[in-house]
């Protein structure tokens, strides 16, 4: 057994064991914690399998971005763990039978399939002379740059939704609104009124006649 | 050495993994979703191993499309649930019953 085999079994274990502790253990955030290691040896394992760029990219996004919002919404609800755990044992048996004929059946899928590769073949970015980085952004922007743009409108499309979907709208609070701002004429500001210019005089004991303005 | 069946055996695991955490929690609608992430995974690491081990660019590439669209997945869902948790003060999947589906 080589060190990348060695290496190979401890993420694997590390990542199986931190996602049993994701189903099983009692508090959300220790959840979102072992998902958080569970990420880490994945991206481990891909790097080990020579794809770096989305080994980082798991890191980055999964941990960086994703599981730092689970932890946020984790920690901002008041949950009671009580009532949400009750039937907690009653469904172990039949998700651990689920588990349990599922693992099986594509196991034996896999032992059962023809074995026509049992290497590797020699990396292709190494043998181009590439990273694996460019050489993946070169399939990326040829032959996948549509699929790039939609991926690029529908994380556009989440981030509206998300917003829009946790916008309150409360009661007394004064803002401005732009577009009324925008919108408004100067019709609505200043009201013009037609009037005569000169009023008749009063008359007053003491003073003259006012001259009569134009 | 480390053949493409030791990945996919692994993604085997993960997925049956993810399977059983959302029949046991059935209750907690964040375990449910973080379910659904590790089967994500799962998928992604299958992607991965084959893309590796046939020498062909398209399985990262769809990898890199799954996070996208997972990442977008999570975000609208975590938005739905607090959502859900200012109207209701609670997550119990079995309460939310309103649609009476």
């Amino acid at each position: 057994m080589n060190f990348p085999t060695i290496a190979f079994y401890v993420f694997a274990a590390v990542t199986v064991l931190s996602a049993l502790a994701v189903i099983t253990v009692k508090n959300s955030v220790h959840a979102a914690l072992s998902l958080v290691l569970s990420f880490f040896s994945t991206a481990c394992l891909w790097i080990l399998l020579q794809a770096e760029f989305l080994g980082l990219v798991l890191v980055l996004v999964y941990v960086g971005a994703v599981m730092v919002l689970f932890l946020f919404v984790v920690m901002m609800l008041d949950i009671n763990t009580e009532s949400i755990r009750e039937g907690f044992a009653r469904y172990v048996p039949v998700g651990l039978l689920v588990a349990a004929a599922m693992a099986t059946e594509m196991v034996l899928l896999i032992v059962a399939r023809p074995h026509a590769q049992g290497l590797a073949v020699a990396d292709p970015a190494q043998t181009a002379h590439l990273s694996n980085t460019a050489w993946l952004s070169q399939a990326l922007f040829s032959q996948y740059t549509l699929p790039f743009e939609i991926a690029a409108l529908i994380l556009t499309v989440a981030v509206v939704a998300a917003i829009l979907l946790t916008l309150r709208r409360r009661e007394g609070v004064k803002s401005q609104n732009p577009g009324e701002q925008v919108r408004v004429r100067a019709a609505d500001r200043v009201r013009i009124v037609k009037m005569e210019s000169s009023q008749p005089a009063v008359q007053s004991p003491d003073v003259d006649a006012p001259e009569k303005a134009p | 050495m480390i053949t493409l069946d030791h990945y996919l055996v692994l993604g085997a695991i993960l997925f049956s993994i993810g399977v059983a955490g959302i029949v046991i929690n059935r209750k907690n609608i964040i375990i449910l979703l973080m379910s659904i992430e590790l089967m994500l995974l799962a998928v992604n690491i299958n992607f991965v191993a084959f893309s590796r081990f046939l020498g062909d660019a398209a399985g990262q590439v769809f990898v890199f499309f799954i996070l996208t669209v997972a990442a977008a997945e999570s975000a609208i869902g975590l938005a739905i649930l607090v959502t859900l948790f200012r109207n209701r003060r609670d997550i119990n999947v079995a309460k939310i019953d309103d649609l009476k589906g």
